[in-house]
C-alpha cells in the first residue's frame, strides 16, 4: 500500500512539471512584446527595460523557465495588469467561492448520479431504466452556459412570488454581509501572517464560515443562492456519473458470485449494496475525478452567468481584458488542483479495493 | 435472400438480437461472396442499437437542413429588418398558427438584438456548428493517428516523449485549455477550431496507440512482414484499418464535445465573432436579455443540445455495436 502511494506520488511529478512547462511555454507565445503585454501600451522604453532585466527576460530560455519555476514554487504569480495587485493575493480572495460551489455540484452530482445509476442498472431495460439514460443522455448534450439561464428565468422570474423563487445572480442578497469567523472570536491580529490568509481563505466560503459563526440567517441565504449555479454545473457529471454507475452494475451484476450470492438466499438489496456496488465502484470513482475537470472548466461559464466572484468568473474578465498574469495563473493553478484531485482520487482506491494493498 | 418463411421469430434479449443479425448476416455472406461481411455485419449490428438509429436520424435531419438551409431560411441571417418590415429589436416570436395576427411578419424565433431573424440565423448556425465538429475532429483525428501510430509502432524512447506530451496535455480540463490556447492565438472562430483540435488529439493518439500495441504482434502483421513489407506499409495497410473502429466511435462522441467547446468558447467571446450565426455566440451576445427575452438564449441552446445529442446517441450505439463485449454482459442480466 506504502508502495502504490509512493509511486503514485512520484509519477504525478513528471505530470506538473508538464503543467509548469506548458503555461509557461503558452505565456511566451503570446505574440508582442512581454512588456507591452504586461504593463500595457503606454509604457515608455526605460521601464520596459528595467522590467526586462527584473524578470530576467533578457536571458537565455531555459534560465527564464527556471526563474519562472522557482516564482511559482514560492506562490509568487506576478502581478495583475488590471488590479496592479499580486495575482496570489486575488486567488486568495476567488478561489474559496469557486471550491464551495465545485464541491456541492459534484456532491449532488455524486448523490443523485449514483442512485439513478444503480436502479437502472439493477431494473435494466424496464421503464425507469429507459426514462433515467434519455435523462442522462440529454444532460450529457446540455450547455451548462444554457442550462443556468434557463434555470434562472425559469426560477428567478416564472416562479417569483412563489415559495420556489431562487435568486439569479450574487453570492448574497442585498444588505446581509458575512462576518468572518475570525472577527467574530477574535483570532488574528496581524494581517500580514499567513495565519491570517489561511483563515481568510476559509471565511470566504461563506457556508463554511456560516456554519463556524452559527449564522443561520446567512447560511441560508448562501445555500439558496449557490442552489442554481450548483444545479447547472452538476449536471453533465451527474449524468456522466449516472451511466457509469450503470454500465459498471451491469458488468458486476453479470458475474457468478452475484448468482451465488442470490442462490444462497441472501436478500436481494443486500446483493446490490454490499457485494455489486463495492466492486462497481472503482470505475465510478475514477469518472468522478475525471469529471472535476468538467466543474472547474464549467465554473467558468457558470460563474460568469450567476455572478459569482469566484476563480471562474475573474478567468473569464481576465481574458477579456488581456490580463495575461492572471490568465496564466489561474490556469496553472486549475490544472495543478484537477491533477492533485485525481491523485487524491487514484489513492483513495485503496480504501476501496483491498487488492491494490497486495501490489 | 433469406424467404418469409426462414424468417426467424423476434429476438427476446439483446443478445439473440445480436446472434439473429450475424445469422442473417452469415446467410448473405454465404450467398453473395462480393459481399463485404465484416462491413455489412457492422452495419447490421449498428442498425439493431435503438440509440444508433434515432441519433442517425436527427443527424440526418441535421445535415439536410445545413445543406437546404438558404431554401429552409426565410431571411438571410445577416439579413437586418429595420425599414424592411415592421418589427423591433427583441420582438417575441410570431407565429400565424398559434394565434400571431395575420397582417404581421411571421418569425417563427422572433427578431434578435440586432434586428434579425432568429430562425434564420439558427437555421444557418447548423452549418457553423455541423462544420466545427467535423473539421475539428478530422483534425484531432489525423494528427492524433500519427502520434500514436508513431508511438506504439517505435516504443522506446519515442513512445515515452509522445505519450508524456499527452498525459501532460489531457492533465488540463479541455476547455480550460483551449481557453489558454485562444489566450495565445487571439480571438475568433479559426483559432478557436485550432485549440480544440489540439486539445482532443491526446484521445484519439491513445486510441491509435493502444490499437497498435495489440495488433502489431499479431501473426497477420507478422505474415505481412515476413512477405517483405515495409513499416509504413503494415502500419497503413496492415494495422491501421483494423483499428479503425475505436477510432470510429471515440470520434463521434469527440465531435459531441468539440461542438460543446467551440460553443462555450464563442459563447464567452472567444470563438466565432459576430455577425457569424454560430449558436454559442448568438446565445451569448444575449445572456443579459434573458429575463426580457429568453427566445432569443432559448433557441440557440435548444440547437446546441438536439445536435450534441445526436452524436452522442450515434456515438453510443456506435460502441455497443462495434464492441459486442460490452453488450452482451448488458443482455445477459439475471438479477
Amino acid at each position: 500500500m506504502f508502495q502504490y502511494i509512493v509511486r503514485r506520488l512520484l509519477l504525478a511529478i513528471p505530470v506538473l512539471f508538464g503543467i509548469l512547462l506548458v503555461t509557461f511555454v503558452l505565456a511566451r507565445l503570446i505574440p508582442g512584446d512581454p512588456c507591452k503585454a504586461i504593463l500595457g501600451e503606454k509604457a515608455t522604453r526605460e521601464v520596459c527595460e528595467r522590467f526586462i532585466h527584473e524578470h530576467g527576460l533578457d536571458k537565455p530560455i531555459y534560465v527564464q523557465f527556471g526563474i519562472y519555476m522557482r516564482d511559482v514554487l514560492k506562490g509568487d504569480f506576478g502581478d495583475s495588469i488590471r488590479y496592479s495587485r499580486p495575482v496570489s493575493v486575488i486567488l486568495i480572495e476567488r478561489l474559496p467561492m469557486t471550491i464551495e460551489l465545485g464541491l456541492i455540484a459534484i456532491f449532488l452530482a455524486v448523490v443523485v448520479g449514483i442512485p439513478l445509476g444503480i436502479i437502472s442498472a439493477v431494473y435494466s431495460n424496464s421503464l425507469a431504466d429507459i426514462i433515467t439514460m434519455v435523462i442522462a443522455n440529454i444532460g450529457v448534450s446540455m450547455p451548462v452556459y444554457w442550462l443556468g439561464l434557463m434555470l434562472a428565468y425559469v426560477f428567478a422570474l416564472l416562479l417569483k412570488d412563489t415559495p420556489f423563487w431562487l435568486p439569479p445572480s450574487g453570492r448574497l442578497s442585498a444588505g446581509l454581509a458575512a462576518v468572518p469567523f475570525y472577527e467574530v472570536y477574535n483570532l488574528v491580529s496581524d494581517p500580514e501572517s499567513l495565519k491570517f490568509h489561511i483563515y481568510e481563505f476559509i471565511s470566504n466560503m461563506y457556508i463554511l464560515n456560516s456554519l463556524i459563526t452559527f449564522d443561520w440567517r446567512i447560511l441560508w441565504d448562501a445555500i439558496q443562492h449557490l442552489i442554481l449555479p450548483a444545479v447547472a454545473l452538476c449536471t453533465i457529471p451527474m449524468s456522466i456519473i449516472a451511466r457509469m454507475t450503470r454500465s459498471s452494475m451491469l458488468e458486476v451484476l453479470g458475474l457468478d458470485y452475484i448468482r451465488t450470492a442470490r442462490a444462497k438466499g441472501l436478500p436481494k438489496p443486500k446483493v446490490v449494496f454490499k457485494h455489486a456496488f463495492r466492486n462497481a465502484l472503482l470505475p465510478v470513482f475514477t469518472i468522478i475525478g475525471l469529471e472535476l475537470g468538467t466543474i472547474f472548466a464549467g465554473a467558468v461559464l457558470t460563474e460568469t452567468i450567476f455572478g459569482l466572484a469566484g476563480v471562474g468568473r475573474m478567468l473569464y474578465e481576465a481574458i477579456t481584458a488581456r490580463d495575461y498574469p492572471i490568465v496564466q495563473a489561474f490556469t496553472l493553478v486549475i490544472a495543478i488542483g484537477y491533477v492533485g484531485m485525481n491523485l487524491l482520487v487514484d489513492l483513495s482506491y485503496v480504501l476501496i479495493d483491498p487488492r491494490i494493498k497486495l501490489d | 435472400m433469406a424467404t418469409t418463411t426462414e424468417e426467424p421469430p423476434p429476438p427476446e434479449t439483446k443478445l439473440e438480437s445480436y446472434k439473429q443479425a450475424d445469422r442473417i448476416a452469415l446467410n448473405h455472406s454465404f450467398q453473395d461472396y462480393r459481399a463485404n461481411s465484416l462491413w455489412r455485419l457492422m452495419l447490421r449490428r449498428i442498425f439493431h442499437q435503438r440509440s444508433a438509429i434515432v441519433g442517425m436520424v436527427i443527424l440526418g435531419t441535421l445535415i439536410l437542413i445545413a445543406i437546404f438551409a438558404p431554401l429552409i431560411a426565410p431571411y438571410d441571417p445577416e439579413q437586418v429588418l429595420i425599414g424592411v418590415e415592421p418589427v423591433k429589436k427583441r420582438q417575441a416570436p410570431c407565429i400565424h398558427l398559434l394565434g400571431c395576427p395575420a397582417d404581421q411578419p411571421q418569425h417563427w424565433m422572433g427578431i434578435d438584438g440586432n434586428v434579425r431573424d432568429q430562425f434564420s440565423r439558427v437555421i444557418y448556425g447548423t452549418r457553423v456548428s455541423l462544420f466545427i465538429g467535423f473539421t475539428t475532429i478530422g483534425f484531432a483525428i489525423l494528427v492524433g493517428t500519427v502520434l500514436g501510430a508513431v508511438a506504439g509502432y517505435a516504443g522506446g524512447w519515442v513512445d515515452n516523449v509522445i505519450m508524456r506530451l499527452m498525459d501532460v496535455l489531457m492533465a488540463f480540463p479541455s476547455l480550460l485549455l483551449a481557453i489558454a490556447i485562444v489566450n495565445v492565438l487571439g480571438r475568433g472562430l479559426q483559432n478557436a477550431l485550432l485549440a480544440i483540435a489540439i486539445v482532443n488529439i491526446p484521445i484519439y493518439a491513445r486510441v491509435v496507440r493502444a490499437s497498435v500495441l495489440s495488433l502489431k504482434e499479431q501473426n497477420f502483421v507478422e505474415a505481412s512482414r515476413a512477405l517483405g513489407a515495409g513499416p509504413l506499409w503494415l502500419l497503413f495497410a496492415r494495422i491501421l484499418p483494423n483499428a479503425l473502429s475505436p477510432l470510429i466511435v471515440q470520434g463521434t462522441l469527440g465531435i459531441a464535445g468539440a461542438i460543446l467547446e467551440a460553443a462555450a468558447l464563442s459563447f464567452l467571446g472567444l470563438g466565432a465573432q459576430p455577425p457569424t450565426p454560430e449558436w454559442g455566440s448568438m446565445l451569448g451576445s444575449e445572456r443579459n436579455q434573458v429575463f426580457t427575452a429568453p427566445h432569443l438564449v432559448f433557441y440557440p441552446g435548444l440547437a446546441i443540445m438536439i445536435t450534441v445529442l445526436a452524436f452522442n446517441l450515434l456515438g453510443d450505439g456506435l460502441r455497443d455495436a462495434l464492441d459486442p463485449r460490452l453488450s452482451f454482459h448488458k443482455s445477459e442480466q439475471t438479477i
